[in-house]
């Protein structure tokens, strides 16, 4: 009988560093990318400055909804109702006589403040339920806006306050004013998840019973990342009202843009940064390339999220990280054995 | 009076959405799956209906008799392809997955069929209605929907607790492992519990279809009405579906009767309320909110 | 020596990267009533799930009258006479005693046992039968889950902890029945932390620890110091280490 086995616990120092090569090259390539971008309606024609626009909006949307779905496993499929709150919080400051641009962080912040409560409601079911009732949320603020006479109710009503720009300026301030807002928004969610509340939200991710009894509290966690998301979203809806100046709740709070988020943030990878912004590209160009198919380039794009969340749950980004052993942006850290000590 | 109508057609009303919820119910129950494309089911199969009966020659008001066979059949296929593949991953996929397939769904709908209203052809039945009192009218077809709603509960009710699969089902519900090692299938159980739900969403789509018009983005709508039904009546409750749905539409005809505008927001009105006061819903147990 | 009937040869299984079963192999023989004993954490639970089909192992093999049965799903091998009692009874809560029991009857193989004989067994089941499981104390609640494994006529019955959270006397009564189910023609795979039950019942004894067999025998050739050092690991078991440190 051999049984004799003690357990030997190593006394072994560990060092903590963070995952991947030294990122300065990647610092780099992202300031040259950050200054070409700054100056791109500049250089590019006006209609394609648009494109830009739209192109942002939807990276910041699904930056959100994987910080939400990727990162805090909260499926949501209502963030068209941040995205319409935000819209028509700045066409509320607007009308007050707030230039528009200067509202976008107001508005931003009208939906976190929004949010708050919201969370309190929503929170009492999960899974699927937690999913449905977001969207119940997000019907019910578009009604109520529906109903409000000097928001234009059900049938819209234009922008004030950019009269006096050109159509042109319009593009290309509104274009700088998406790019700056998705830059704050990506290089935001990069720095929170660097911090401890992306190791939070990790540990819950990986085993919440775990993180739970580790201390973490899960729902205030959960709580904050929603108001992020929200803030984000609201920020989205901000750029949108003034990028597409006529502001029509059906348009707002369309459920096509929870689809979007979702679909480009599968079919990218969740729950990694890059992700949604690969995702973003791919939607832009299968939309470009089938503009005039109708809607056929969404059922292409579901189809293809449908297909990736069944056989590559890890999306595009995922399977060549994986492949490549590559990361843009790293988030995460990793634990190396240093020098044994006494 | 105005009071007794706002109640009866509320209940009428409250009829369909029991019908169309019982799928989702039931689903959950049993497989813990939301499908997000349910609504979305209910609308291909009007369409469905639509197509078949002037080709097989069946008048629309006898068209469930086959279009309902036909969702069974389909709801066992999916669920044993890709629904079972993506609960294989894990809860999240299932709502990811039937996301998807719900946009793709209506806008496969709407570059086939346009954005254009349809509606099943049930002849004059539709204009049809019994006239008690003064202005209280009751139309045979809403009737019709809120018996052949209760008829459905009860047959599934007694399916449940009185047939060996049944009990399967319930086995399965309960604790999917131990009901492996009482040798149930419980991929085929699931199949089976699948095929209820779509015949029953299918039963759901035709009445919808034959009461009014229906357009390919109509599921979304009526998945919120279902959800609201479900989460308002308790969930994993068969009967809470029959309150929850008249519960609904008495909320929607009242909100209706202040304003037309506030129909559906008196409904998710109803629906917060609940959830804010009494999240287990009004027959739910409070476990069963996972 | 009567044949074997349910071999496992080599297994080993994986929960995530910790090693819950490490090379174990034993025989059970048909009409035998073999007993896994070792403390929590040995690995006991997961073999018996391992065997009904609940776990994939990483390597190894689970056999059936020579038969491979590895990649047969959990109810084909209900069908083929493995029935599992798992750990914790797990009634099916929303259900009466007597619908648990059909439940179990339904893809029921030809033999013995029926709902018929389950009462017979069990006299205080009939008059309660239309009782909600939850209404029943635990040495009801797993005598119905017995119950409702029997009706399927499994060819061998494994045991899940049938005496955790029950009372001595509870625990010895439904001990009592184990001759009664092997005169049925079925053979019994015990797990049991609690050793002197799982010994005095068994015509062998396996023993784990820490996923390894750690002793193996019948229970006459076995000392009880043998066991303690094969049950706790050697050198932690208190008499054989005098000055009570451990090295």
């Amino acid at each position: 009988m051999s049984t004799e086995r003690l357990i030997e616990v190593p006394r072994a120092r560990v060092k903590v560093r963070r995952s991947t090569h030294s990122p300065i090259f990647t610092i780099i390539g992202a300031l040259v990318l950050v200054c070409l971008l700054t100056v791109a309606p500049w250089i590019v024609p006006a209609q394609f400055a648009t494109t830009l626009t739209n192109f942002f909006i939807l990276v910041i949307m699904a930056t959100m909804w994987n910080l939400l779905a990727g990162y805090a496993g909260m499926v949501s499929i209502g963030q068209q109702a941040f995205v319409g709150l935000g819209a028509y919080a700045t066409l509320y400051f607007a009308i007050k006589g707030l230039n528009p641009f200067v509202a976008i962080p107001f508005a931003a912040l009208v939906c976190a403040a929004l949010a708050v409560p919201i969370t309190y409601l929503l929170f009492r079911l999960r899974g699927g339920y937690f999913s449905i009732a977001t969207w119940v949320v997000s019907d019910t603020a578009l009604l109520i806006i529906g109903t409000i006479a000097v928001l234009g109710g059900g049938t819209g009503r234009t922008m004030p306050g950019l009269q006096n720009l050109s159509p042109g300026e319009t593009a290309h301030f509104s274009y700088l004013a998406t790019w700056f807002v998705a830059l704050i928004v990506v290089t935001g969610t990069y720095v929170l998840l660097r911090s401890r509340t992306g190791l939070v939200l990790a540990s819950i991710r990986d085993n919440e019973v775990a993180a739970r009894s580790a201390g973490v509290n899960v729902r205030a966690a959960r709580r904050s990342i929603f108001v992020i998301a929200a803030a984000g979203c609201g920020a989205a809806g901000a750029v949108l009202a003034i990028s597409q100046p006529f502001i029509q709740p059906s348009n707002e709070f369309n459920l096509q843009w929870a689809a979007e988020m979702l679909f480009v943030s599968m079919i990218g990878g969740l729950g990694t940064i890059e992700g949604p912004i690969i995702g973003s590209i791919i939607f832009f160009v299968l939309q470009q390339s089938l503009q005039q198919q109708g809607a056929w380039y969404l059922i292409i794009v579901g189809a293809l999220a449908v297909v990736i969340a069944l056989w590559q749950p890890r999306g595009l980004w995922g399977a060549f990280r994986d492949r490549f052993h590559t990361e843009l942006l790293p988030v995460g850290h990793w634990v190396e054995p240093g020098e044994s000590g006494p | 009076m105005i009071w007794l109508n706002i109640v009866i057609q509320g209940a009428l009303v409250g009829g369909f959405y029991a019908l169309f919820a019982c799928g989702l119910s039931l689903m959950f129950g049993v497989l813990k799956v939301i499908n997000l494309a349910h609504g979305d089911m209910a609308v291909v199969a009007g369409y469905v209906a639509v197509f078949l009966s002037p080709r097989l020659h069946i008048p629309g008001l006898w068209s469930f008799l086959v279009v309902v066979p036909l969702f069974a059949l389909l709801g066992y296929v999916v669920q044993r392809t890709v629904i079972q593949k993506s609960i294989d991953r894990d809860p999240f996929t299932t709502l990811l997955v039937t996301f998807g397939l719900s946009v793709v769904i209506e806008n496969l709908l709407l570059e086939m069929y346009s954005a254009n209203g349809q509606s099943i052809n049930i002849g004059s039945l539709i204009g049809e209605s019994w006239h008690p009192a003064s202005i209280i009218y009751i139309s045979y077809v809403s009737l019709a929907v809120l018996a052949a709603a209760v008829l459905v509960l009860l047959a599934l009710q007694l399916f449940l607790s009185k047939s060996g699969i049944g009990r399967l089902i319930r086995a399965v519900a309960d604790d999917q492992e131990a009901a492996q090692l009482s040798g149930a299938n419980y991929r085929h159980v699931f199949g089976i519990a699948a095929a209820i739900a779509f015949a029953t969403v299918a039963l759901a789509g035709i009445a919808y279809g034959m009461m009014t018009q229906f357009a390919p983005t109509s599921g979304g709508v009526n998945l919120l009405f279902a959800f609201e039904v479900v989460v308002i009546g308790g969930i994993g409750s068969l009967w809470g579906t029959l309150v929850g749905g008249i519960a609904l539409g008495i909320a929607q005809q009242f909100g209706a009767h202040i304003n037309l505008s506030y129909q559906i927001l008196a409904g998710n009105i109803l629906f917060l309320a609940v959830l804010a006061v009494r999240p287990q819903g009004l027959f739910g147990r409070r476990s069963s909110l996972a | 020596m009567s044949a074997a009937l349910l071999e496992v040869e080599s297994l080993t299984v994986h929960h995530g990267q910790l090693c819950a079963i490490d090379d174990v192999s034993f025989t059970q023989r048909q009409g035998e009533v073999l007993a896994v004993v070792g403390a929590n954490g040995a690995g006991k639970s997961t073999l018996l799930r391992t065997i009904a089909g609940l776990h994939r192992p990483t390597s190894g093999c689970v056999r059936l009258d020579g038969k491979d049965i590895n990649d047969l799903s959990v109810s084909r091998r209900v069908a083929l006479g493995i029935s599992l009692v798992p750990e914790g009874r797990r009634l099916f809560s929303s259900m009466t005693l007597e619908e648990n029991l059909q439940v179990g009857a339904y893809h029921a193989n030809p033999g013995p046992f029926d709902i018929k004989r389950v009462y017979e067994l069990f006299d205080w089941m009939p008059g309660r039968r239309k009782q909600s499981v939850w209404q029943l104390s635990g040495g009801e609640q797993q005598a119905v889950a017995i119950g409702r494994a029997l009706v399927a006529n499994p060819r061998v019955l494994l045991l899940d902890e049938l005496s955790l959270g029950l009372a001595p006397i509870i625990i010895e009564k439904i001990y009592a029945l184990v001759p009664e189910i092997l005169a049925q023609g079925v053979s019994i795979l015990i797990v049991e932390q609690d050793v002197s039950q799982g010994v005095s019942a068994a015509d062998r004894v396996h023993c784990l620890l820490e996923g390894r067999t750690s002793m193996t025998g019948t229970p006459a050739e076995l000392t009880s110091e043998e066991i303690d050092r094969a049950y706790f690991g050697a050198g932690l078991v208190a008499p054989a280490v005098t000055s009570g440190v451990v090295e």
